[in-house]
């Protein structure tokens, strides 16, 4: 269907329902005394009326078009080729079409197929006109609906901001959705793949190792979420040991020693490393800190791999260090001046009042941004997917080589494995577990903080 | 605080009080310096990783920019290119039929020697050179004879003539003459063999080739085998497309959900649910929205893989919770005057919203906006399980087309084998990204202090 002629005419419609609404109720608001509503609103109305139906139609065309076209072609052919089935009839219909859109096909056409064209060039052309027709019809009948209601006592205001608020509503399920949608999409997948294999299997298993997907096999492999498991929370351990003191300290010496001229310079620049895409720390972790951590593991007599845990560690806890300074800075402000001045008033140092005043006042936020980051750590996917080495063993040296959730998701899907076999729907099961760890960790941490700081304000 | 000073009348004992606390005070004065020195260490770390980042990327991907171009006169010789004459359309003749017979002639103008032209041209400009044309044509890249036929396909009248070209030179022969490969390393460790590498040694001395900026690199698709040509064209549109996407869809969707629930939702369970599911959207990892994207878009709806509107809706939803968050925070911080003052003049709820409250929030919406956009714009774990990661050699001409996007090049390049070549241009494109990333940036802080300016 031709989509700039319809918007055109949708465009059309429009303007002719607003502006029928507008003269209309100005004309009665010369004759007939005060409108309720101002004529805008009564355009507005009328727009409305006339555009809903018209719009309405056009999606049902869209939603059921094609398979009543494919239906009509199917109906020109001669019943020998319309009986066929798989490719020949794809074929038979993809040439018809050809042929009908004047683009031409190579090799003699069949007299049937010049036939099937010219009808399907007349179906398509009356199918369109009826369309246009019945939108135009539906909305010129709304129009003339809506035309007749208009009187002085019409609430057209109030209808109008009905209809903004039912597209408000709208709008704020979609969030809504999302969530459902990835509750449903996760859960149906996981569950069909729990058919395969068992959860117990699944969730208490000590060994992975998947196989590749061969067409009508059962579960060839095992599929035990334990090393994966283990490397995730590795990784994370690291970065939150890498990340919590340094941003912690920065949090502190910003907001407590630091002028505020320093502080207005610094604050932004550790912030750029938030901003800063996944995929580039990876790179980071493959090129520079790598090589380096190997080298430095040399010297000091330590095997460490370029690609292990550590190096995707320590770059995860750089990439979560302006997370948990920010956060951690919000709260630190946020402790009542007075207790620091009550504690520097007895005589206590600069430090030891943020050790002893300060901090624990301002726990419960800082334990909030400390789950935010590690639910954060545990989903990070490109990073740990570039520099932790992907092998999916319980091992308990962290310079060795890793994998994790997020990196297993990543390679059941992207390879070239059947959508319903267990080696892709296992992303699925791994992607539920993901969700219902962050889940729980960002639930606690919201919770926590909102508490926090209900306390203070 | 034991060490804490009490008040004492002066008695015996008193210097000997005096001098404890004296000691516990410069140990405590000691503790505080190195808490200090502590808060002082994390800053530097941090800004050193900083620092260590964008030199190491700018260090590693500023030389990709420019690239050995070789610059030779071209003979395109009629015993060697010998085919017919380029097909005209007939009367009669369908699109189809006369499509297949250009395609049969440009098959033909393919099949002709080009490698042939190619190397007398080098010849021509390094007499006397001792490589074979094997050797020879290892430091030219391997799309060379692509190129000179697409000139002999538009202009068949060139056949005959001589023509200035220039070509890339081959990503071993750029290695080679930029340093990136130790050059005493034995022949059996050298991509290129040794008359080769003089050969290419020569013609980097007589100026045939030089160091050009390499325009490729925004101009190219991506390219396997020719892989001093792969450039960044095919991604950037992708991620524009998905980015227009994300604009169109985010933004009037999460500034209206956010106006529902500022301004008119009733505070009851449900809104509470609301609030609390998007708070905890926000804080999904990203590849859970990539899932969603597999599961539900591809799986379900049967939508195209590798398609940027794919990717777009994806990302929206990503991005949805940021653009409902800031627009509620810039929301909340409108004084409640300017609706008392509406609302007290007569105007409805609808219009105070829509005419006095929103249109004062206009600066803070705008900059997240551009904030959840350029976030969307780094994002690479959700496009991998969309099939993103599919290489396209062409430019997506809609959003339905297969396509990729910039960081999932950047993370297809840094897994290509010929890692010597692909590391810089990694970074460069790393480069480029960031600089998208910096510019969307800027031009939010701009735009937000334009605006707050003049309200």
């Amino acid at each position: 269907m031709n989509t700039a002629l319809v918007a055109a005419l949708l465009l059309l419609l429009l303007g002719f329902a607003y502006q029928a609404g507008w003269s209309r109720s100005r004309s009665l608001a010369t004759t007939g005394g005060r409108l309720h509503s101002r004529p805008v609103y009564h355009g507005s109305l009328a727009a409305i009326w006339a555009l809903v139906p018209a719009l309405l139609v056009l999606a049902l065309w869209t939603l059921f078009g094609t398979t009543a076209t494919r239906a009509y072609i199917i109906a020109q052919l001669p019943a020998e080729i319309a009986s066929q089935t798989g490719a020949a009839l794809e074929g038979a219909i993809a040439r018809i079409r050809q042929i009908e859109s004047g683009f031409g096909v190579v090799g003699e056409t069949a007299p049937y197929e010049n036939a099937a064209a010219q009808a399907l060039r007349e179906f398509r052309l009356l199918t369109f006109a009826v369309v246009l027709a019945s939108a135009a019809g539906t909305g010129a009948i709304g129009l003339w609906l809506a035309r007749r209601r208009i009187t002085t006592a019409l609430r057209a205001r109030n209808e109008v901001e009905k209809a903004v608020r039912i597209v408000l509503i709208a709008c704020s399920v979609v969030a809504i959705l999302t969530t459902v949608g990835i509750v449903a999409s996760l859960l149906s997948e996981a569950i069909r793949f729990f058919t395969f294999v068992s959860p117990a299997d699944f969730f208490f298993g000590t060994v992975w190792n998947p196989r590749f997907s061969t067409t009508g096999s059962g579960p060839s492999g095992e599929y035990g979420l334990l090393p994966l498991l283990w490397g995730t929370l590795m990784v994370a351990g690291i970065a939150i040991a890498v990340a919590l003191p340094i941003g912690l300290m920065t949090a502190i010496y910003l907001s407590q020693y630091a002028r505020p001229r320093v502080r207005s310079t610094i604050k932004p620049i550790v912030e750029v490393l938030a901003g800063i895409p996944t995929i580039v720390y990876g790179f980071f972790a493959l090129v520079t800190v790598g090589p380096f951590l190997a080298t430095l593991g040399q010297s000091l007599g330590l095997q460490i791999r370029a690609t292990s845990a550590l190096t995707a560690g320590v770059v995860m806890g750089i990439m979560i260090i302006p997370f948990i300074s920010s956060l951690s800075d919000d709260v630190i402000r946020q402790v009542p001046r007075a207790m620091r001045d009550g504690s520097l008033g007895l005589g206590a140092t600069k430090s030891e009042t943020i050790k002893r005043v300060i901090l624990p006042a301002a726990l419960p936020g800082i334990v909030g941004a400390f789950l935010l980051a590690v639910s954060r750590a545990i989903g990070e996917t490109m990073i740990v997917v570039l520099a932790a080495g992907n092998s999916p063993y319980l091992r308990l040296n962290p310079g060795e080589p890793v994998s994790t959730v997020t990196v297993t998701i990543v390679n059941q899907l992207t390879g070239d494995t059947d959508f319903a076999s267990p080696q892709s729907l296992v992303a699925f099961a791994l992607g539920l577990t993901l969700f219902a760890m962050t889940l729980v960790l960002n639930v606690a941490a919201l919770y926590i903080v909102r508490r926090y700081r209900e306390q203070y304000e | 605080m034991a060490e804490t000073l009490v008040p004492q009348p002066a008695s015996d004992g008193s210097a000997e009080r005096l001098a404890r606390i004296r000691a516990g005070l410069s140990a405590r004065h000691s503790r505080e310096r190195r808490f200090r020195f502590y808060g002082i260490a994390a800053i530097a770390a941090a800004l050193g990783f900083v620092a260590i980042l964008f030199t190491m990327i700018l260090y590693k991907g500023l030389p990709a920019f420019t690239q050995a171009t070789l610059e030779v006169e071209v003979f395109f010789d009629p015993e060697v290119i010998s085919v017919d004459p380029m097909p005209v359309q007939q009367q009669g003749q369908s699109q189809a039929e006369f499509r297949r017979a250009m395609t049969d002639w440009q098959r033909q103008a393919t099949m002709v020697n080009w490698n042939r032209i190619v190397e007398a041209a080098v010849r021509n400009a390094a007499p006397g050179t001792e490589a074979d044309s094997r050797q020879l044509l290892s430091i030219v890249e391997t799309n060379a004879r692509f190129e000179l036929r697409d000139r002999f396909v538009a202009d068949p009248g060139i056949l005959g003539s001589t023509a200035r070209v220039k070509m890339l030179a081959s990503a071993n022969a750029d290695n080679w003459l930029k340093g990136n490969i130790n050059r005493d390393l034995p022949d059996a460790q050298q991509q290129l063999a040794a008359p080769a590498r003089e050969l290419a040694d020569r013609l980097y001395e007589n100026g045939h080739i030089r160091f050009a900026f390499a325009s490729h690199i925004f101009t190219n698709v991506d390219s396997r085998s020719a892989p001093a040509s792969a450039g960044l064209a095919g991604a950037f549109v992708g991620s524009l497309y998905m980015m227009l996407v994300v604009i169109v869809l985010a933004v009037p969707i999460g500034v209206m959900s956010a106006v529902y629930l500022e301004e008119f939702a009733p505070k009851n369970r449900l809104t509470d649910l609301i609030e609390v599911n998007i708070n905890n959207l926000a804080a999904v990892p990203s590849i859970v929205f990539g899932l969603l994207g597999a599961a539900v878009f591809i799986n379900y709806f049967r939508l195209p893989l590798s398609a940027p509107l794919v990717g777009g809706l994806v990302l929206t939803l990503m991005t949805l919770p940021t653009v409902i968050i800031a627009t509620r925070s810039a929301l909340r911080a409108v004084p409640p005057s300017l609706r008392q003052a509406a609302l007290g003049l007569g105007a409805s709820k609808t219009q105070t919203v829509f005419h006095h409250v929103l249109p004062v929030t206009y600066p803070g919406i705008l900059t997240a906006t551009i904030i959840g956009v350029a976030q969307a714009l780094g994002e690479t774990a959700p496009l991998l399980l969309i099939g993103m990661n599919a290489f396209v050699a062409q430019i997506p001409g809609t959003p339905l087309d297969q396509s990729s996007a910039l960081p999932v090049q950047i993370y297809l390049w840094q897994g290509n084998e010929n890692r010597n070549f692909f590391e810089a241009r990694t970074s460069a494109a790393i480069i480029v990204l960031l600089g998208l990333m910096l510019t969307l940036n800027a031009i939010a802080i701009f735009l937000r202090s334009r605006l707050e300016r003049r309200k």
